[in-house]
């Protein structure tokens, strides 16, 4: 992903590709799933960057990977070619690749974009093991009705930052008018759940 | 097929064919699932102007000087395809096929250009439009060889990273992998495995070579090591008996020749391919034809329970069911692939009633069959 203009920093140092301290988890939709590859070996892509040149992934990467993969309860499909995969199954077989990576910071391109329920809850659990064991998880997220529910932060964006901080400090409805415009059903919904509270 | 064992020049000509056909099937799956099989067609034709130019500097048809020449022009090809695609709006199909259209058009014009001159060394240059096999000599396969081994071993080098490219180039670029450079050696195999079929297929029908072997290997396996082997084989074997046949019979130009047995081989897989292929689901659509066969008894037991709506579970006989069927039906097999998809279950001894997903599945049909959109 290219930087159309500024800096990153990461951990307070410029940011460089393969350092391993972001794993990122693109959009399902943004891959060609009719791939001869089964699960494992897409997830295994995970332990890539570990692997120096010429080397193949051997006995270790493999369990790492399987290991990830019970973690998203995928552990059934090792063998399954992604082509036969559901939109929900194929979300989760990237989140283990990501999980293989073991980065401190993770990132999620809209990780819930057509899956099924259970799918959602099974992504939300994961992804809250990992902010409990500390790591970091950054979420491109548009399910307004959610982000209370799932996330400590929030950073609201409409081509520039509109505010970021807490969700109980920036997730108000003054900065969603700001963020959204006017039609923003969620506003109406939040006032009712503020005045039930 | 004797003269195979026996016959050293259609040795000579069955090897070369046999390493291009490996080594254009290997790296055809790639370009293949990057959705690049055009620019194997567009590197191709962009070669001719190059071989020409070879030609005309060195003044002899020797393998080096003629493949550096056709190397050269295809790769300036897909740098011409790229600023063309970077510095226009022009879409890259478009790109393709212009910068195809035009390198080949060069070729061909300084192609007459040195057919008109008087010295004889120019015979057979044309050769390199639709390809001879029968004119390989001994030097050509060697170079051939090594050329065609180097990209293999490439290949089973960089195949991790080649893997990543194939599927997930912006995941390859997180890890910090360089992706734009292994595109670019990427494409540097592609051209070189595009240059050593030039003598033999020819620049006209040498993307065949490419994407053919692929095609058919895609329908055929679910991992992209089996696909690489499967492709590669098909490659050499349509490589080696189109090159023999086009040598055993006179005048039989050998490009045209691969291209039809590489064609039945894609028209077979996708015809027979386990899972894939046409026949295939063909079957499987007629296994779930005697669906339609239990609407009938879905729809007669709906019937029945619209009788009694207050208790859904209500149980109804058999021989009701029976006497609502035509005479000869099998009932309780239908009863039994309704009770399988959850659409009917057993409440009593012989009796029957529609499950909750049974009912609203009759309602479908129901208003399906009434014209209104369920």
């Amino acid at each position: 992903m290219p930087a159309v203009a500024g800096e990153v920093r990461v951990f307070g140092r410029p940011f460089e590709r393969g350092r391993g301290e972001i794993a990122y988890v693109p959009q399902r939709a943004s891959l060609e799933w009719d791939f001869p590859a089964d699960v494992l070996d897409v997830v295994t892509m995970g332990t890539y960057g570990g692997l120096g040149w010429f080397k193949r992934p051997g006995r270790t990467e493999r369990e790492r990977a399987l290991a990830a993969l019970d973690e998203v309860a995928m552990g059934a499909f090792e063998r399954r070619p992604i082509a036969q995969l559901s939109g929900g199954q194929q979300q989760r077989v990237l989140l283990a690749r990501a999980l293989v990576q073991d980065a401190p910071i993770l990132m999620l391109d809209e990780p819930f974009q057509g899956v099924d329920a259970p799918t959602e809850r099974a992504i939300v659990e994961v992804l809250d093991r990992l902010s409990d064991r500390g790591r970091t998880v950054i979420v491109v997220h548009h399910d307004l009705q959610t982000v209370p529910e799932y996330f400590d932060s929030v950073l609201l964006l409409n081509v520039r930052v509109i505010d970021a901080g807490p969700v109980a400090e920036v997730f108000t409805e003054d900065n969603l008018r700001l963020t959204f415009g006017g039609r923003v059903g969620m506003l109406a919904q939040l006032k009712a759940a503020k005045s039930d509270a | 097929m004797t003269a195979l064992l026996t016959d050293y020049t259609l040795r000579v000509v069955a090897l070369g064919a046999g390493v291009l056909g490996a080594t254009a099937g290997a790296l055809g799956c790639f370009a293949y699932l990057r959705r690049q099989s055009l620019l194997g067609d567009a590197l191709s034709h962009a070669a001719l102007p190059g071989i020409a130019l070879a030609f005309l500097v060195t003044g002899s048809k020797a393998p080096l000087p003629i493949m550096v020449g056709a190397g050269v022009a295809g790769w300036l090809g897909t740098l011409a395809i790229g600023l063309v695609v970077r510095r226009s709006r022009v879409p890259a199909d478009s790109a393709l096929g212009m910068v195809l259209a035009v390198f080949f058009g060069v070729g061909l014009v300084l192609l007459t250009v040195i057919q008109r001159r008087p010295d004889a060394a120019q015979a057979g240059l044309e050769s390199f439009l639709f390809g001879q096999a029968a004119s390989l000599l001994r030097a050509d396969v060697i170079v051939m060889a090594i050329l065609g081994g180097g990209c293999l071993l490439a290949l089973a080098l960089l195949w991790k990273e080649l893997q990543l490219l194939a599927f997930d180039s912006a995941f390859g670029s997180s890890l910090g992998r360089p992706m734009t450079l292994l595109d670019g050696i990427f494409t540097l195999l592609l051209v070189i495995a595009i240059v050593i079929g030039l003598r033999t297929v020819g620049v006209v029908l040498m993307s065949a070579m490419v994407v053919a072997p692929a095609a058919a290997a895609r329908q055929l396996t679910t991992r992209l090591g089996s696909m690489v082997l499967v492709a590669a084989g098909i490659g050499v074997v349509a490589g080696v008996s189109g090159a023999v046949l086009s040598s055993v019979v006179p005048r039989l130009p050998t490009g045209p020749t691969i291209v039809l047995v590489l064609s039945s081989v894609v028209l077979m897989s996708l015809v027979l391919a386990p899972r894939r292929g046409l026949l295939w689901r063909r079957v499987r659509l007629r296994r779930l034809q005697p669906a339609a066969a239990l609407d009938p008894v879905l729809m007669h037991l709906y019937a029945l329970s619209r009788q009694h709506r207050d208790d859904p579970d209500h149980g109804h006989a058999l021989a009701v069911l029976r006497t609502m069927s035509p005479p000869g039906s099998n009932l309780e097999r239908a009863l039994a692939d309704l009770e399988a998809r959850g659409l009917a279950h057993v409440v009593g001894d012989g009796l029957w009633a529609p499950t909750a997903i049974g009912r609203r599945e009759a309602e479908r049909l129901l208003a399906r069959h009434s014209g209104d959109r369920p």
